[in-house]
C-alpha cells in the first residue's frame, strides 16, 4: 500500500525533525518548499507572509476551536440563552448544575464506562488475536499462511456498511456455538478483530525484523512465544502504538454497529446513549454531556498526539 | 528457515555404511519437526482466523445468499431475482442514488480540493505549524454524536450561529437542514468538518517529501506560483492525490451516520436518503433483510470498481 513507502520515508527521520521542529529551531534547517526563501525575505515578501499567517490562524482558531468552546460555554448557559438569538459569546451567569445535571440525569458514567469497557475489551482482543496472526503469517509462515493472509486482505475490498447486515444477522445467532450476541461486549470485541488493515500493518513492521535476531534466540532454546514477547514486542512498541490508539478511537467513534448491537438503554455507548436521550432533555444539558463525552478522545489526542500524527500517515489511509 | 532447523539437518546427514535407516529417521524428523512448526503457528493464527470466519468470511457469503432469499412468516425460501427487481423498482432505490452522487460530488468538491489547499498553505508556514495541525486535526477525534449535533445547533435557522454569520455579510437567511435545497450541502459541510483533518496531515506528508530542487529548477525557468503548483507540486504528489480520491469516494458513497445524526436519515422530502440509510430501512424498519442484502450487492458491484482502481495504483506505490 501507499504508506509503505510514505512510513517508511518518515520513519527513520520524522521524529527526530518532528522534535526539533516543534521546539522552534528548525526553521533555518528546513526544506526548502514552494516559496522561495529569498522571495520571502524581501519586505513585500514578509508582509505577504504575515498577513496569509495572521489570517490563517484567525480563521482556524475560528473554525476549529470555536465550535468547541460554544459547545464548552454553552453547557454553562441557561435554556433561554442557549437558543437565544442573537447568541451570547460569553454565558451571562454561570451554571455549572448543567454538567452535574447532565452526568446524572443522561446516566454519564454508565455510557462512559460501558463506552471505555468496549474499547478496551477491543484493544485487548486485537493485541492478542491480531499480533499473534501477524507474528505467525510473518515469522512462523505455516502452510496456506499466504492464502490466509490473501482471504484477510480481501475483506478490505468488501465495503464495511454492505456488510452490516449478514454481519448483525450472524450476532444474532452465531454459528458453531448458536449464541445470541446482542447485548453482550463479545459483539463489539470479537468483530473488532476482523482488522485485516492493522493485521497487515504489523506483519509489514514484523517482516522488517531481521530474521538472524529471531535465529540468535531460537538457537538459545526460546519458544515461538517467548521470541515473540522478548523480542518481537519489544521492538515494535512504535506500531503496536499506533495500532492501540486507533483501535480505541475506532470503538469510540464507532455509531452504526453499537446501535444494532447493543439496544439495551444499560449497554449503550456514548454514542449512541446521547443520540437516544438528546430528544429528552433540556439544549444546555444536552451540550454539557457533548462536551463531557468528548473530553475521554480529546485527551487520548493530546496525550498521544504525536503517536497519531505520524501513524496517521499509516492509518489514514483505512479508508 | 531459522537456524537450529537447518543445523541438525546437517547433523544427520546420511553416513556412509548405514544409508538406509538414517535417512528414513532423518525425513521423519524433518516430517516432525515441519508438524511441530505448523501446529505451533497455526495456533498462533487461530484466533484471528476464528473471528475472521465467523465475523467476515461468513457474512460475505452470507450477504450474497440473503439476496436470493426470502423471509415470509419466519420461513425462509429461494426468492431468485426477486429481491433485486424489487429494489430496482423502488423509486427510493434511484432517489438513494442520486442524493449518494450528489453527496459524493460535493464531498470531493469540499473534502479534496479543500484539504490540500490547505496542506500547501500550511507547508509554507515557518511557524505555528505544530498548533495549525492540532486544530486540523482536533474535530476527527471528537465523538461523531458531539460534532454533528454542534452542527444541528448552528443550523438551526431560528437562532443558530450560521444564520447568524450570513447576517453580519447582509446574505439571506437559510433553512439548511430542512430545505430540499440546501439539506445535502449542510450535511456535507458539517462531514467536511469532521473529517477533514486526517486528508490534510497525509497531503503534508506527501508535500515535504517534494525535493526542493525542483521548485528551485521551476523558479530558473521563471515559472511563477501557480505554474509552480501546477507543474511541481500536483506532479510530485499524483500517486497520494488520486489514492485519497478513490479512498474517499469509497469513504463518501458509505455514508450513513452524518445524515443519520443530522436529518434523521431521510431528511425533508427524503433528500438525504442515502443508499446505505435504505439498506439500514430495508433491514432494521422494514424486517426485509432479503432487499437490503440485494441493494448492498448493488453498491458492492459499483464500490468494486474503485477499490479495484484503488489496489492497483497502491500496488505500483509499493514498488
Amino acid at each position: 500500500m501507499a504508506s509503505n513507502t510514505l512510513v517508511s520515508r518518515r520513519g527513520s527521520t520524522s521524529r527526530k525533525s518532528a522534535r526539533r521542529r516543534s521546539e522552534g529551531g528548525a526553521e533555518r534547517a528546513r526544506q526548502r518548499t514552494l516559496i522561495s526563501p529569498a522571495q520571502l525575505g524581501r519586505p513585500r515578501g514578509k508582509a505577504v507572509y504575515w498577513i496569509v499567517f495572521g489570517l490563517v490562524m484567525v480563521v482556524f482558531t475560528a473554525v476549529f476551536l470555536g465550535p468547541l468552546y460554544w459547545m464548552v460555554t454553552g453547557g454553562l448557559k441557561t435554556t433561554q440563552e442557549v437558543v437565544q438569538s442573537p447568541p451570547t459569546a460569553f454565558p451571562s451567569s454561570i451554571h455549572t448544575e448543567n454538567y452535574s445535571q447532565a452526568w446524572t440525569v443522561m446516566d454519564l458514567s454508565k455510557l462512559l464506562f460501558n463506552t471505555l469497557y468496549y474499547a478496551f475489551g477491543a484493544l485487548a482482543f486485537q493485541l492478542i488475536f491480531d499480533v499473534a496472526a501477524a507474528y505467525s503469517l510473518s515469522k512462523l509462515r505455516p502452510v496456506f499462511g499466504k492464502v490466509i493472509l490473501g482471504m484477510m486482505l480481501a475483506t478490505l475490498m468488501i465495503p464495511a456498511t454492505v456488510l452490516v447486515v449478514p454481519q448483525y444477522l450472524t450476532v444474532l445467532d452465531v454459528p458453531l456455538v448458536q449464541r445470541n450476541l446482542v447485548n453482550s461486549p463479545w459483539a463489539i470485541w470479537l468483530p473488532s478483530v476482523t482488522n485485516a488493515f492493522n493485521i497487515f500493518l504489523l506483519k509489514r513492521f514484523f517482516d522488517s525484523i531481521p530474521g538472524e535476531l529471531l535465529d540468535a534466540a531460537a538457537m538459545d532454546g526460546a519458544s515461538p512465544l517467548r521470541t515473540l514477547r522478548s523480542i518481537i514486542l519489544p521492538i515494535s512498541r512504535p506500531i503496536l502504538g499506533v495500532v492501540s490508539i486507533f483501535a480505541v478511537v475506532g470503538v469510540w467513534k464507532d455509531f452504526l454497529w453499537p446501535m444494532l448491537t447493543l439496544p439495551d438503554p444499560g449497554k449503550q455507548t456514548l454514542n449512541v446513549g446521547i443520540y437516544s436521550l438528546a430528544s429528552g432533555v433540556p439544549e444546555n444539558v444536552l451540550i454539557a454531556a457533548l462536551t463531557i463525552a468528548s473530553i475521554p478522545t480529546l485527551l487520548i489526542f493530546l496525550l498521544f498526539q504525536r503517536n497519531i500524527m505520524s501513524g496517521l500517515t499509516a492509518g489514514g489511509l483505512k479508508g | 528457515m531459522s537456524a537450529p532447523t537447518l543445523s541438525p539437518r546437517k547433523a544427520t546427514r546420511p553416513r556412509p555404511g548405514h544409508p538406509g535407516p538414517a535417512r528414513r529417521d532423518s525425513a521423519r524428523e524433518e516430517f516432525l519437526r515441519a508438524l511441530r512448526r505448523n501446529i505451533s503457528a497455526h495456533g498462533f493464527l487461530i484466533g484471528a482466523v476464528l473471528c475472521f470466519s465467523l465475523f467476515s468470511w461468513y457474512p460475505m457469503v452470507r450477504e450474497f445468499i440473503l439476496a436470493f432469499q426470502k423471509n415470509e412468516d419466519g420461513t425462509t425460501t429461494w426468492a431468485g431475482w426477486s429481491n433485486l427487481t424489487y429494489v430496482f423498482n423502488d423509486p427510493a432505490f434511484w432517489q438513494a442514488w442520486r442524493n449518494t452522487l450528489l453527496f459524493t460530488v460535493l464531498a470531493l468538491l469540499l473534502g479534496f480540493v479543500v484539504p490540500f489547499a490547505v496542506a500547501v498553505v500550511l507547508n509554507e508556514f515557518r511557524h505555528g505549524q505544530g498548533y495549525l495541525r492540532l486544530l486540523v486535526y482536533l474535530p476527527v477525534m471528537l465523538p461523531p454524536v458531539a460534532s454533528v449535533l454542534l452542527f444541528k445547533y448552528f443550523y438551526d435557522p431560528g437562532y443558530g450561529l450560521f444564520n447568524r454569520i450570513l447576517g453580519i455579510f447582509h446574505l439571506p437567511e437559510q433553512q439548511w437542514l430542512q430545505d430540499t435545497s440546501t439539506s445535502m450541502l449542510s450535511v456535507v459541510i458539517a462531514a467536511t468538518w469532521m473529517n477533514m483533518g486526517g486528508a490534510t496531515l497525509i497531503y503534508l506528508a506527501a508535500l515535504q517529501g517534494i525535493p526542493g530542487e525542483l521548485y528551485e529548477a521551476a523558479e530558473l525557468d521563471g515559472a511563477g506560483l501557480l505554474r509552480k503548483i501546477w507543474h511541481v507540486t500536483i506532479p510530485q504528489t499524483r500517486l497520494i492525490l488520486s489514492l485519497l480520491l478513490l479512498m474517499q469516494i469509497i469513504a463518501t458513497m458509505q455514508v450513513f451516520t452524518e445524515p443519520f445524526l443530522l436529518t434523521n436519515g431521510a431528511g425533508p422530502e427524503g433528500s438525504t436518503t442515502t443508499v446505505v440509510y435504505l439498506i439500514y430501512q430495508y433491514a432494521f424498519n422494514f424486517n426485509n433483510y432479503g432487499s437490503a442484502a440485494a441493494l448492498g450487492l448493488v453498491l458492492l458491484v459499483v464500490l468494486a470498481g474503485f477499490s479495484a482502481v484503488y489496489v492497483r495504483l497502491s500496488r505500483s506505490s509499493e514498488d
